[in-house]
């Protein structure tokens, strides 16, 4: 449905996006996850035929960005990080105009008109002036043009930002159930977001790919290990040292205070050997309080690709 | 073409909801009412001494051209007043959407900029037109209470809409360039003094740049219609320089892209 080869851009003498390459099938919702300035808002201007490219390739749906233009825009609802809004117009009024420059007329328009207010519970304020809108009604309104021509792509560019936390979790509702007969491509840098709504993720910084992944797979085990952590209830050098022995076991760290404390142990991820420590600690005598597995956090990974700092376990 | 319409509506209507067609349109009116009103009292004091002259001299009273002393002045006085007016309609056009964002949805949306640009032209021209239609009030006024030709009436409207089509295109396109809409006004507004005042150059830097500067003037090319003289050569004068204008705003729009 997208398919990005190997897309530079450069403002003069920055380079904001350096030979990215992504392809995104339909009906999928992938997230596009970086820090600020890391080339998200230039790359989604990009697709949405806002500017060209300096070099490399864009299709959406089958047609180049660059040579069928028209055909693009058509097939492709956006959504800017500030929402294109006309303060002086009505909310009715805004839509039916941004339909209109679509392609919309006539009756279908009406009907597309009435779904997308439902569809983003925008229909109590059709008649208010937007500039008179809420923050949220304002976000929701965008997010009301991208849609109101039915595009089979997306693009929204960062769509949660300066919401209340209830009307977050309306918005991240919202696309999980337009991505059902969409293809998302969302811009972020609030990491449970991508969690929440997103099947895959690509992870950009200073204009480069660093992660293409499933939140999943991005959480679990990036590095081919595993971390666990267990609580025990026993004297702590000797669970120390009981511990680092045990073959497959390859850092154990210490916290906490008094006889209980927690323990964080990574591990390499085969073969199993949860079993092998819970064991021991029975077997030595001590009581096993908790184990879990707690993988690296989708914020611990993003920290590690996006900055140069090693990540505090 | 259908998509310029759906921008030309948006934008007249934007026009028109907020206060600043009718702070124009008023202000506009306001001071040309004035002019008119001293013209014609000029005019009304002048044709007195004129009869009691001739009542005194037992003369014929001499014939009075009203066209020449109040239309043409009236006209010539109007076009000066939408230079200070003209910049303050075709500022938004492009400087606002650019500073609000919304730009980005109509780069975005299946238009061309040629449509973008066509369309929100003709809005501001619509806006111009109205303000000096509403000054047909005054000129009907002597129609009612005395014969003046019809000719130099058409002709002098017809001089303000071309005079018109041509700022508001020079506008346009200044408002294209810039995000800051007072940025965009002043700048109208110094091109077209510019352009209204180097007229009086040409009578001292020599025949043949002197040639050249009147041609400029917009001055020059407008005293002929207020005379009530329609000629295709300041027709071509104005659409030229409107037509070139809405090219050189066509090509900043698309060249904003570019530059990203």
């Amino acid at each position: 449905m997208i398919d990005v080869k190997n897309l530079s851009k450069n403002y003069d003498s920055f380079e904001a996006v350096k030979d990215v390459s992504f392809f995104i099938d339909k009906g999928e919702v992938v997230g596009f996850l970086g820090p600020n300035a890391a080339g998200k808002t230039t790359t989604m201007r990009i697709l949405t035929c806002y500017m060209p490219a300096t070099q490399g390739s864009v299709s959406v749906a089958g047609f180049d960005v660059f040579d069928n233009p028209m055909s693009v825009k058509k097939r492709v609802g956006y959504l800017p990080e500030h929402p294109p809004l006309y303060q002086e117009m009505t909310v009715e009024s805004y839509l039916s105009f941004v339909g209109k420059i679509k392609g919309l007329s006539g009756k279908i328009l009406k009907m597309k008109l009435d779904k997308v207010l439902e569809r983003t519970s925008t229909a109590e304020v059709r008649s208010n002036l937007i500039a008179n809108l809420s923050k949220g009604f304002k976000q929701r309104v965008g997010l009301a043009q991208a849609l109101i021509h039915d595009p089979e792509v997306l693009v929204l560019d960062e769509p949660t930002v300066g919401l209340d936390p209830k009307q977050i979790i309306e918005v991240r509702e919202l696309i999980k159930e337009l991505g059902e007969d969409h293809t998302i491509i969302l811009s972020t840098h609030i990491l449970p977001e991508v969690s929440a709504t997103c099947g895959r993720v690509i992870i950009i910084n200073k204009g480069k790919i660093v992660a293409e992944d499933t939140p999943e797979n991005l959480t679990s085990g990036l590095q081919g290990q595993e971390r666990i952590e267990i609580e025990v209830d026993g004297p702590s050098n000797k669970v120390l040292a009981v511990l680092s022995k045990i073959k497959g076991v390859l850092k154990v760290s210490e916290d906490g205070d008094g006889s209980i404390k927690r323990y964080k142990i990574e591990l390499e991820k085969e073969p199993d050997v949860r079993k092998a420590i819970a064991a021991s600690v029975v077997n030595n005598g001590w009581g096993l309080l908790e184990m879990k597995s707690s993988g690296l956090s989708l914020e611990e990974i993003f920290l590690q690709l996006t900055t140069d700092e090693e990540v505090e376990a | 073409m259908r998509n310029s319409f759906h921008i030309y509506m948006r934008e007249l209507r934007s026009y028109f909801v907020s206060p600043i067609a009718y702070v124009v349109i008023a202000l506009f009116l306001a001071i040309s009412g004035i002019f008119f009103y001293l013209l014609l009292q000029s005019f009304i004091q002048m044709s007195f001494r004129m009869m009691m002259q001739a009542q005194q001299f037992q003369m014929q009273v001499p014939a009075m051209n009203i066209n020449q002393m109040v239309i043409r002045s009236l006209f010539l006085n109007m076009s000066v007043i939408t230079l200070f007016m003209l910049p303050m309609i075709t500022m938004k056009l492009f400087s606002e959407e650019k500073r609000s964002g919304t730009i980005e949805l109509l780069f975005t949306s299946p238009i061309t900029n040629w449509e973008i640009v066509i369309g929100k032209f003709f809005a501001a021209l619509t806006v111009y037109i109205t303000m000096i239609l509403g000054t047909v009030s005054y000129v009907s006024v002597l129609f009612i209470y005395g014969n003046p030709e019809l000719m130099p009436v058409i002709s002098g409207y017809l001089g303000l809409i071309l005079m018109g089509a041509m700022t508001v295109a020079i506008g346009g396109l200044i408002s294209a360039l810039t995000e800051n809409q007072i940025i965009a006004a002043v700048g109208c507004f110094g091109t077209m003094m510019i352009l209204w005042f180097v007229g009086f150059a040409s009578s001292f830097v020599g025949p043949e740049l002197g040639a050249i500067i009147k041609y400029l003037s917009v001055m020059e090319h407008f005293t002929d219609f207020a005379k009530g003289v329609i000629d295709s050569s300041h027709m071509v004068f104005y659409l030229s320089f409107a037509f070139f204008s809405l090219f050189l705003t066509y090509q900043a729009v698309e060249s904003a892209k570019w530059r990203g």
